[in-house]
């Protein structure tokens, strides 16, 4: 059982985000990357696969800023190969599924897992265009995978706590919402060990021949449409706040 | 290429979901300043019947065919790709939900045509498009390049009443494209577990997030909880993590509620969460983080450590 999880860094949320002087993309310069956490269930639901039935594992990610770091990380989570792919020079995700789909095309595999979306995939979700791409069945929004020799079962979620079950056989690509544990987690340490012990291969994306098919013109902070009252003061003057709030709306 | 817009009618149990009249009001304003056909698409087995709830469009399309009687991606990516291929469309819209996320992307690559995700806002002429990205902390407009443009878009942006109205429109039947050699097959539904507390029915709900940081700090949100008189809910992380049953999640995902009281915890509000509490009575919000985009649809914001106010309205109740 082959497995390929494609990775990405995004964005780490937690920081202020910036916009550039050209008012179109983020500011990058002081940007705090992280792994794309749906990528990081779609890489703990393919090692649990391994750690319950035995498959090979492969992370592959496209070149960028801190991807080497990334990938050893998935290294020493238990991912069996590392690939990065070079040569993409645009940034939207049928660039990249493109050139997934062009690496991915020459190596034997039975699953693709990766990310249901990411903070950034403006021109979609990465899944579903490679699979289209590879001309491979797709199911999204998956919470859940068994296998039973290329038989693949799938649980999908729809809105409301309302989920589907759906068989198909391998090859198949699937965009994980969440893996059935949480991500496991790895110690600096041992992703330091990876560095020494693992190697990434490098290979490049050929022709592509794709783009978003679309321009950006603006991109802006969402205005407060009339937005909250803030309550100021210390925690106690904000929970007499809260409570008279309350009070007065008859909740309390 | 014309000037019509498609868009693909979403359903599940025989109900036609909200997402669908959402997206017809917000193309029958683009179509009446644009002068194009509004066209619905509905796909399924025996569905015909829920064509007179589609009033707004001036045509249907109705595709029916025994692999299109439950949901499958496989089969519906293909006939929708077939459509858009006979039709051409301006522009198509498809919910940005667990369905339309399978398909507009295939579509895009299939018919070679751009495709905008998250869309949450479209100019009138329906040229521009805003993406709430980054954890809706950011929008983004963009236009298609080419003449025509699928789009996602997200639940809740628009009114679904807009979207609303019987009618007989004009049903023109299309045959499905082959689908006898689906290889991905629909199975079961598998209805949510009665939870303990149908999060759903309550009129308080203190919804706890990221910012609570353990499950060992869920007890003093159970206790604000209490003391309100309500119950406790939580964002789609706190469910990941298993510290609360998926019964109490809010949102994309988990349950939609509307509540006369909801108190967010260490919230910071994606898109994904505001579609499922973004109509209750009384949103407070409390953040750490002053930029956080739940301030946005909160009534009352407070930004402060959860670990010092939760304590604070603890004793004062």
């Amino acid at each position: 059982m082959n497995i390929i999880v494609p990775i990405k860094q995004v964005p780490d949320l937690v920081e202020e985000l910036e916009i550039n002087s050209s008012g179109t993309d983020l500011d990058r310069e002081w940007l705090k990357m992280k792994l794309s956490e749906f990528d990081d269930h779609a890489l703990e639901e393919a090692l649990l696969i391994k750690d319950n039935q035995g498959a090979n594992v492969t992370a592959i990610a496209l070149a960028s800023d801190d991807i080497d770091k990334a990938l050893f990380a998935a290294a020493a989570k238990g991912a069996d190969t590392l690939i990065k792919v070079t040569g993409v020079e645009g940034s939207s995700t049928h660039e990249a599924a493109k050139a997934l789909a062009n690496v991915i095309s020459n190596m034997d595999y039975d699953i693709i897992m990766t990310g249901v979306q990411a903070v950034d995939d403006r021109d979609g979700q990465l899944a579903v265009l490679l699979a289209h791409y590879l001309k491979v069945p797709h199911v999204s929004v998956v919470t859940g995978v068994e296998l039973s020799g290329n038989t693949v079962t799938v649980h999908k979620e729809y809105g409301g706590g309302m989920v589907a079950e759906f068989e198909g056989s391998t090859p198949l690509v699937l965009g994980i919402q969440a893996a059935k544990e949480t991500p496991r987690y790895v110690p600096v340490a041992k992703v330091r060990r990876a560095m020494k012990s693992s190697t990434i291969d490098e290979v490049n994306a050929g022709e592509l021949g794709v783009n978003s098919g679309s321009t950006v013109s603006k991109m802006y902070k969402p205005e407060s449409g009339g937005g909250a009252e803030m309550i100021g003061g210390s925690a106690e003057e904000q929970a007499n706040k809260i409570i008279e709030i309350l009070t007065q709306k008859g909740i309390k | 290429m014309s000037n019509q817009i498609l868009v693909v009618v979403e359903h599940l149990k025989g109900n036609i979901e909200d997402i669908t009249f959402e997206m017809l009001g917000k193309a029958k304003e683009i179509s009446s300043s644009t002068g194009g056909e509004l066209v619905a698409l509905l796909m399924g087995s025996g569905a015909d019947s829920m064509t007179s709830q589609l009033g707004v469009a001036d045509k249907v399309i109705y595709v029916d065919d025994a692999n299109l009687a439950e949901y499958n991606p496989q089969a519906y990516c293909k006939t929708v790709s077939a459509v858009v291929s006979s039709t051409q469309p301006k522009l198509v819209m498809i919910g940005n939900t667990s369905m339309g996320m399978d398909i507009a992307g295939g579509v895009s690559v299939d018919q070679n045509m751009p495709f905008i995700a998250y869309v949450s806002g479209i100019s009138a002429d329906g040229n521009t498009v805003t993406s709430s990205l980054y954890g809706g902390k950011m929008n983004v407009d963009s236009s298609a390049s080419g003449d025509g443009c699928i789009v996602s878009v997200i639940s809740g942006s628009f009114s679904a009443d807009a979207g609303k109205a019987d009618g007989s429109p004009n049903v023109e039947t299309m045959a499905a494209p082959d689908l006898s050699n689906l290889t991905v097959h629909f199975k079961t539904l598998i209805e949510p577990e009665g939870g303990d507390v149908d999060i759903t029915t309550q009129e308080i709900l203190v919804s706890v997030g990221r910012g609570i940081q353990s499950d060992e700090n869920l007890p003093m949100a159970e206790e604000l909880a209490k003391k309100l008189g309500g119950a406790v809910s939580c964002s789609r992380p706190i469910v990941d993590s298993k510290w609360l049953a998926k019964t109490r999640q809010v949102g994309k995902s988990g349950l939609k509620v509307k509540p006369k009281l909801y108190l967010t915890l260490g919230i910071s509000g994606a898109p994904e969460h505001i579609e499922g509490m973004k109509d209750a009575d009384l949103i407070i919000a409390v953040n750490t983080d002053a930029n956080a985009p739940i301030f946005d649809y909160a009534h009352y914001g407070v930004v402060q450590d959860i670990f010092d106010l939760i304590p604070a309205l603890n004793e004062k109740l």
